[in-house]
């Protein structure tokens, strides 16, 4: 009984941090719409900041003074990301702001590495509660219970500032509808920079006061940021009550999952999520969203028309350069090219289900790492013939994209974002934990092509036959009945159902294709390595290809396969560099903020004002 | 008091308004008639500056106001009810209004809650009430009453009477007159021109966002061609 009550307590004490840094989360989202990938690397430099003012402000009192300073810190350090880098993109479609908050993080990451250096810190204790409380005979940490009184504090005031005050009322009611705020007479973007203040400042506060529980390292930014998405979801983004009682579920259940089944812990917060979604779709607290009430959706695409001959000419071309690598380029450069080929067939994908059905998937790596995985454990457990396991690795990712889309279809927005990534780190984590069958951590090796195909320019003449090959054929579904109908689903749900349209099923037809198209890249990439790791079906990966779809233009054909190829060898070359994040993060911005319609978009759109391109899609 | 000179807006590359000019004077009450799609929402929207006029001038006690972002054109004392009412439907009634509230501008009455809900006595029993738990026409009564928080000297209302029970309308043409003998000056889009008639002193014609008739009511009677051509009576 002893143990129980201290490990709860642990628990509720892990909540305070978790809360405070997902309740900020929570807030820039409600309000701004906006889905902050950088809200990990505040409470990172809360930490790093807390620490270093920990190390010059003494006693009980610098502590705290630490951790509010650090709070103030991070908060104008969101203040500045704020209005450079935020302020340029609220009109870009939604969801494109995520693309500049991605760069954001790689800013971060290295000025911190230039600040801090690349050793883990370890957290002071704080003077004044460094003993220890017996309860039951259990030893509990006094700063542990000090930081489980806090946060009810910290809920109630955050509660009463957005429910009681002229500023809640008025934030609350920007979150609604932030034109007609304005149209009131008061400057709404003023207020959403106080938001962000606000939301940054207690991501840096949540980074600082788990101090003395653990420390500061630049891995946290990341460690974070799956488990506030998570709790975010899980209470209903935008509700503070909802994302306390998550953050308590999710530390809680953790503390008991790492005692009583240890094998869990990678996935526990996931599976709670999944449950809590397919139960209550908007999570526990959370109220619908209504795709477009928030006035985001920007204006009507253009309609898509097969390419014209100048646009067939000039992939033409483009083939047959391709086509010539072999003969004259380094066997670097094939095996860099196939590389590009094959992440631009599994971003391709994603634009399938992302551009034209509107579905954001944070979790399509599931599908290409599920069909790499199939072929290996084909190679490897039964000895199945490449050619075998080469074409049965799509099938294998269809079927997984069938079970996974039939459960996730029914949510939408950030919601069925937030359930794909659980299933993909579901995934993930079997794959890693199962050892004995999928070689966990060390993957699987030994995963050849067939004699006929081996050797570099045989296997990169098959990754451009299929991999272009697959991505004519996405682009060609996109005029089918098929495509059509998936486009009809996204733009007007109600109207297509008018016209007999099963919304729903076309959708998760839709993600079963993009699973397989994934898996079949998967299938080329296994093969093209020898090898496959966990860590081709983690998170980071995901996002990659979600990445460089907003880069090139959602809303363009071929945008995802620009993106792909534009990121894929810039990050070839810059990462020879030492500091190539920061490189990489400021370029993303920049192209971010100069090319709100993506690449292809934002060229096409100037090309038509200079009169060139009238007649070519893009 | 307000003054649009040749203003030309655009959505995206469709030109809307062409060279549209006309005037309001202070203590007025004048109509905006015109069918569906002549381009009255966009005036009011273009005055708002909402949408950003491409070419013309908008003046506003002799400022001039195209450039300038929409909360700070508020301030000066232009409100605005848009047509489809955009109440803030998570927030209760008192809430809506603080939203509109604003400090009194040098001189002018200063609104307030209670002054609001003797001319909407409905939304004073509901006030409590969530935004979204009231009907159409309390909505309506509410989009005006949270304008008039933020006292503004010039009311842009956009088509107050639309999808609103007759009896409620008379109740609107109480309000409107009520507020004109307060000294606030309206603006008034209307396709309904037998309310127009009861509210305003002038009527002002667009179709295809071109002016096509700027007088009374009476010369507007005198020439029914004009009447009936750009009017579904
Ligand atoms: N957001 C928009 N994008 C493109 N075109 C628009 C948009 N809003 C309005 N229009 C077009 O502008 C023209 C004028 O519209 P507006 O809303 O100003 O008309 P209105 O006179 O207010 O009509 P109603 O009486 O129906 O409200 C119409 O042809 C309409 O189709
Ligand atoms: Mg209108």
């Amino acid at each position: 009984m002893g143990l129980f009550i201290a490990q709860l307590l642990t628990g509720l004490a892990n909540a305070a941090g978790l809360f405070l840094v997902a309740s900020g989360l929570s807030l820039i989202f409600g309000v701004t719409r906006i889905v902050n990938f950088a809200h990990g690397s505040f409470y990172m430099l809360g930490a790093f900041i807390g620490y270093s003012l920990m190390q010059v402000l003494p006693g009980f009192f610098g502590f705290w003074a630490s951790v509010l300073l650090a709070g103030v810190a991070v908060g104008l350090i969101g203040v500045i990301v704020e209005i450079c880098v935020l302020r340029p993109v609220y009109k870009a479609p939604e969801l494109f702001q995520l693309v500049a908050t991605f760069g954001v993080i790689l800013v971060i990451q290295d000025l911190a590495l230039m600040t801090w250096g690349a050793v883990d810190v370890l957290g002071p204790r704080v003077p004044g509660l460094k003993g220890i409380v017996r309860v039951l005979g259990e030893p509990v940490p006094q700063y542990d219970l000090a930081l489980i009184a806090l946060t009810p504090f910290v809920l109630f005031a955050l509660w009463y500032l957005i429910s009681k005050t002229r500023i809640g009322i008025l934030v609350r009611a920007a979150t609604q509808d932030r034109e007609m705020v304005g149209a009131l007479g008061v400057n709404q973007a003023w207020l959403f920079t106080g938001v962000f203040f606000l939301g940054a400042a207690l991501a840096g506060i949540g980074g600082a006061i788990q101090l003395p529980k653990g420390g500061a390292d630049l891995l946290m930014d990341f460690n974070i940021l799956a488990a506030i998405f998570v709790v975010v979801v899980i209470g209903g983004m935008g509700s503070l009550p909802g994302a306390y009682i998550a953050a308590v579920l999710i530390s809680v259940l953790n503390v008991f999952g790492v005692t009583y089944i240890p094998q869990s812990t990678l996935v526990l917060m996931f599976v709670v999520m999944a449950v809590v979604l397919m139960v209550k779709p908007y999570g526990l607290l959370g109220r619908e969203e209504v795709a477009g009430e928030h006035g985001q959706v920007g204006e009507p695409e253009r309609p898509f028309k097969p390419a014209g001959t100048q646009g067939r000419l000039l992939v033409g071309g483009l083939l047959a350069i391709l086509a010539f690598v072999p003969l004259f380029g380094s066997s670097f450069l094939s095996v860099l090219v196939s590389d590009v080929l094959i992440f631009c067939l599994f971003a391709a994908s994603l634009h399938f289900i992302l551009g034209l059905g509107g579905l954001v998937s944070f979790g399509h790596a599931a599908y290409f790492g599920g069909g790499a995985y199939v072929a290996a454990l084909l190679v490897s457990t039964v000895g199945a013939p490449m050619e075998v396991a080469f074409l049965l690795a799509p099938v294998g990712a269809c079927l997984g994209a069938v079970i996974i889309g039939w459960l996730c279809i029914r949510l939408t927005g950030v919601y069925f974002a937030m359930l794909t990534m659980a299933f993909a780190q579901l995934l993930w984590s079997l794959v890693f934990q199962w050892d004995e069958f999928t070689g966990g951590d060390d993957g699987l090796v030994d995963i050849w092509p067939a004699p006929w195909l081996s050797g570099t320019t045989a296997y990169y003449y098959l990754t451009l036959v299929v991999g272009v090959g697959g991505i004519i054929f996405l682009r060609h579904m996109a005029h089918t009945p098929f495509g059509y109908a998936l486009r009809a689903s996204r733009d007007s749900k109600r109207q297509a159902e008018a016209t007999g349209i099963h919304t729903k099923r076309i959708q998760w037809a839709a993600f079963a294709f993009a699973g397989a198209m994934a898996g079949l890249a998967g299938s080329l990439f296994v093969f093209s390595k020898g090898s496959i790791f966990p860590t081709e079906l983690e998170i980071a990966r995901s996002f990659d290809a979600l990445i460089v779809i907003f880069l090139g233009g959602v809303k363009t054909l071929s945008g995802a396969v620009v993106g792909g190829a534009s990121l894929e060898f810039v990050k070839d070359f810059l990462t020879r560099f030492e500091y190539w994040r920061l490189t990489l993060g400021l370029l993303i911005i920049v192209v971010v903020i100069l090319a709100p319609d993506g690449i292809v978009g934002s060229l096409r759109k100037f090309g038509e004002r200079l009169g060139v391109l009238r007649g070519v899609e893009n | 008091m307000l003054e649009c000179e040749t203003i030309n807006s655009f959505y995206g590359k469709a030109h809307i308004l062409n060279d549209l000019s006309f005037s309001v004077g202070a203590g007025a009450v004048v109509s905006l008639l015109g069918r569906n799609g002549a381009g009255k929402t966009t005036t009011m929207k273009s005055i708002m500056q909402i949408v950003k006029p491409k070419t013309g001038r908008v003046r506003f006690l002799g400022q001039e106001i195209v450039g300038q972002p929409t909360h700070r054109v508020a301030k000066m004392g232009l409100g605005y009810v848009p047509e489809e009412r955009r109440i803030f439907t998570d927030l209760t009634i008192l809430e809506n209004l603080e939203v509109g509230r604003q400090p009194a501008r040098d001189g002018g009455v200063e609104w307030t809650n209670e002054m609001v809900f003797k001319i909407f006595p409905n939304l004073e029993e509901r006030q409590n009430n969530l935004g979204k738990a009231l009907s159409g026409g309390e909505q309506q009564m509410l989009t005006i009453a949270r304008t008039l928080m933020g006292n503004p000297k010039l009311l842009l209302l956009d088509e107050p009477s639309e999808g609103i029970a007759p009896v409620i309308v008379e109740q609107m043409a109480t309000t409107i007159l009520k507020l004109k003998a307060e000294g606030v000056t309206v603006l008034i889009s209307e396709q309904n021109l037998h309310f127009a008639r009861i509210v305003a002193d002038r009527a002002i014609i667009i179709e295809g966002g071109s002016m096509k008739f700027d007088g009374t009511f009476s010369e507007l009677d005198e020439q029914p061609d004009i009447r009936d051509g750009y009017l579904s009576v």
